[in-house]
């Protein structure tokens, strides 16, 4: 695996390596010493066009976990303030001999192009472009997903997984929220479908994409009937961004207090589900929007646990991309 | 440019239209004679060409062509983008107003009519902005720039919509004192804020901005109705969707005086190609589905469509090899134009040479109301404004070795059939034996851009 871009296309090989691989790691990340000397040597740039603290430090952790060189590159305080253009930023970390690149961009397709444009030759790591791709989102959703209701691990996180070599065959998720401008709903539509999920995406209409037609998932406008007639093992929330509900005849739906008695993850309708079930959200959250702080502090309630899954996921895709052990490039041309 | 002795031409073998080979004479710049082959008289010191298997057309006119100056002589000129349009088969083009300071004054569009003069590589004309600056806002001196020495009578805000209702009345009337047409860009603003490419199939999976189809064919719907109401004649630029064609159809069954474009690139090209985000393929209106495809071969081929006009829209390479929502819009099209149109329409049989002839030189050149000097048949007498083209000739593009001054080639790489052999501008040979005669046109005013 030379890059990885998008879960589309993925196989279902790679995908089960990648969180087998995963799993083997968060073993390790509970010992004393935490790093592994696996990367030593090897220079890791964390190359960031957006805010996202969180992401960069997840992706950080993994890498320092293995023992690579991490260089962080953002977007403030760096050329790229000046006008410096993406070829230009790319070419100077090709002469600096970068081994990996861990990209975050506003421009869906940034990533694709660092990978394919002849810039550098290092592995890209798609860390979010757009309104694209995020596969590593995706990634420690279904190896968080895969844990609990595949390996019997307990809702308190203990537990020894078993899991190793399975896939999420027959499991029903649903993704609710802002499909529309999410690279998290397009990640784990993809992944989830390869790995055997079902996925019934939940939106208003308006925030659900002309063309999703083609995705391989359910779309429903309803979340109370989903929940109810559908019984979900796994539930994922969206972050709804703030400038979706403004720009006056531009909203994408009325209200926030509309939105949340509609699309909102309450402690009411988290007991309609079955009591195995899971309720993931992305991070960061908007308590009393999407989800109320009933439902993101319950025992069901994984999110805090994605956070530490987000540090084994990275490592394996660190790993295996330096590494070079997965079969085939991961390329959408090769999607269904 | 006149010169003191005039070469003369003798075309031996060529193929009117495609039709049976003739001997054609072309002196003192009309077609001097035209007969069956070794049936003419040739005057003394005239150039022979054989010309056998190759198609006679009358010279290619484009209805929409950027030629960037003045503003950004970093892309094109108007000396290397006329340069380019000869090579491409072309012996007149109407500039767009987009240009910086924009057309819409009498200043500004006789200033460009100078330089396509100079240049003497094609016919140039301008096209006047409809609205001040391109704002949408305020009506530019529309009576100003028609009688001003560029004789402007075709209007268009091209790269953004004249979107306000009451003002697209006001030009579509105004125009009318001076038998103008306004040349719209169908383009709803609110529907498309942020638009990056067709909305669909694959703007839902690559995560682009969608560019939604009935954008363009909402406002062609409101323009069709208003230009029916005023008695208008309006022109609607690059149609792009089965709808639009739908509507332009509807139209002129009810008699309503509309014409409609179509851009090679989108006789051919879909809105797959935005999958790897080459922003070579960024271009507006998008590129559309295969359905789409499909429904503006099927209207240029009965006529709902009127003409394929370029859109010729050269861009500095900085401007494309960047990020897919940093780029801009647009794609080189004059030396391609021809190619696509044989590839798509003739060589699928959906139309002959004389269709060729139809939509790429007589149809523009009635719109722009420039046919008493282009556009003409091919016949004794008529202005020598002539392309003749070689049908089984190959090319593989490289938009480094093209003529135009950018290299935003859509086609790089691909092989396209048939080759301009020659191209001749009141008998004056622009192109010939394939390659543009530097020695026959002007001298450029400017050399940025110009420089290959």
């Amino acid at each position: 695996m030379k890059h990885l871009l998008t879960t589309q296309g993925l196989a279902k090989d790679d995908a089960i390596l990648l969180l087998d691989t995963a799993a083997q790691m968060a073993a390790t990340q509970s010992r004393e010493n935490k790093k592994l000397p696996t990367l030593r040597g090897r220079t890791v740039v964390n190359l960031f066009y957006e805010d996202s603290t969180r992401t960069r430090i997840s992706f950080e952790t993994a890498a320092k976990r293995l023992s690579a060189d991490v260089i962080n590159f953002s977007a403030k305080g760096s050329s790229v303030s000046k006008g410096e253009s993406l070829k230009d930023t790319a070419l100077t970390l090709h002469a600096m001999g970068a081994d990996a690149v861990v990209v975050r961009h506003s421009a869906s397709g940034a990533a694709h192009q660092l990978a394919h444009a002849g810039w550098l030759d290092a592995g890209v790591l798609n860390a979010g472009d757009g309104m694209h791709q995020h596969p590593t989102q995706a990634l420690l959703d279904a190896f968080t997903i895969r844990r609990h209701l595949v390996g019997g691990v307990g809702h308190d996180g203990r537990g020894a997984d078993t899991s190793a070599g399975a896939d999420l065959a027959g499991l029903r998720v649903a993704i609710v929220g802002d499909v529309l401008h999410s690279r998290v709903a397009r990640s784990n539509v993809y992944l989830l479908h390869t790995l055997g999920a079902e996925v019934t995406l939940v939106a208003p209409p308006t925030l659900v994409p002309v063309g999703v037609e083609t995705w391989p998932c359910r779309v429903s406008y309803h979340l109370d009937k989903t929940l109810e007639q559908w019984q979900p093992d796994a539930v994922m929330m969206l972050r709804v961004q703030r400038e979706r509900m403004s720009g006056g005849s531009g909203a994408f739906f009325p209200s926030p207090m509309e939105y949340s008695r509609k699309f909102g993850f309450d402690a009411h309708r988290l007991a309609v589900l079955p009591d195995h079930a899971v309720v993931l959200h992305p991070g960061p959250m908007n308590r009393g929007l999407e989800i109320s702080a009933a439902a993101a502090d319950h025992e069901r309630s994984v999110i805090v646990e994605q956070v530490a899954n987000g540090v084994a996921v990275r490592m394996a895709a660190l790993y295996l991309l330096l590494s070079g052990e997965v079969s085939e490039n991961t390329d959408e041309r090769t999607a269904p | 440019m006149t010169e003191a002795h005039p070469q003369a031409y003798v075309l031996r073998g060529a193929r009117p239209y495609g039709t049976d080979p003739v001997d054609v004479v072309l002196a003192d710049g009309v077609v001097a004679a035209l007969g069956a082959p070794g049936t003419v008289t040739v005057p003394d010191g005239a150039r022979e060409i054989d010309a056998q298997g190759y198609v006679l057309l009358p010279g290619l006119v484009d209805l929409h062509t950027h030629l960037r100056e003045p503003g950004r002589e970093d892309a094109e000129t108007v000396f290397s983008g006329t340069r380019a349009a000869a090579a491409g088969g072309f012996t007149a083009v109407h500039a767009m107003a987009n240009t910086t300071p924009t057309q819409d004054t009498a200043g500004v569009v006789e200033q460009v009519y100078r330089l396509g003069q100079e240049a003497g590589w094609v016919d140039v004309h301008p096209v006047g902005a409809v609205t001040v600056g391109l704002g949408g806002e305020k009506l530019a001196e529309l009576g100003a720039m028609a009688d001003s020495a560029a004789r402007v009578r075709v209007f268009s805000d091209d790269g953004k919509c004249v979107h306000d209702p009451v003002l697209m009345r006001r030009a579509l009337e105004y125009v009318k004192a001076f038998d103008g047409v306004v040349a719209q860009h169908a383009q709803e603003p609110r529907l498309t804020e942020g638009a990056q490419m067709n909305e669909g199939v694959v703007s839902a999976q690559i995560g682009l901005t969608g560019w939604p189809a009935v954008a363009e064919e909402s406002i062609i719907a409101r323009d069709v109705l208003l230009a029916e109401h005023v008695g208008s004649r309006l022109h609607v630029c690059h149609l792009s969707t089965a709808g639009s064609v739908e509507i332009v159809r509807w139209a002129k069954g009810r008699g309503i005086d509309v014409t409609a474009e179509v851009t090679p690139h989108h006789l051919v090209l879909t809105d797959e190609l935005a999958r790897d985000y080459d922003p070579v393929f960024k271009v507006n209106p998008p590129l559309r589905t295969a359905a789409d495809v499909e429904a503006v071969r099927q209207g240029l081929a009965d006529g709902t469509i009127d003409i394929v006009a370029t859109d010729h829209a050269p861009h500095p390479v900085e401007d494309k090899d960047c990020e897919w929502s940093a780029a801009a819009f647009g794609m080189t099209g004059l030396e391609t134009a021809l190619s696509v149109v044989q590839q798509t329409m003739v060589d699928t049989g959906r139309m002959t040479w004389a269709d060729v002839a139809r939509v790429l030189s007589e149809n523009p050149a009635r719109i722009g109301r420039i046919d008493a000097t282009q556009g003409r048949p091919v016949a004794l007498g008529e202005p020598a404004n002539l392309t003749l083209v070689d049908p089984s000739a190959t090319r593989t593009i490289d938009g480094r070795t093209q003529v135009t001054a950018s290299s935003n080639t859509p086609f790089a790489g691909t092989r396209l059939p048939g080759r301009v052999v020659a191209t001749f501008l009141r008998g004056r040979a622009t192109v010939l034996d394939g390659a543009v005669v530097d020695t026959a046109a002007g001298t450029p005013t400017s050399l940025e851009g110009a420089a290959r």
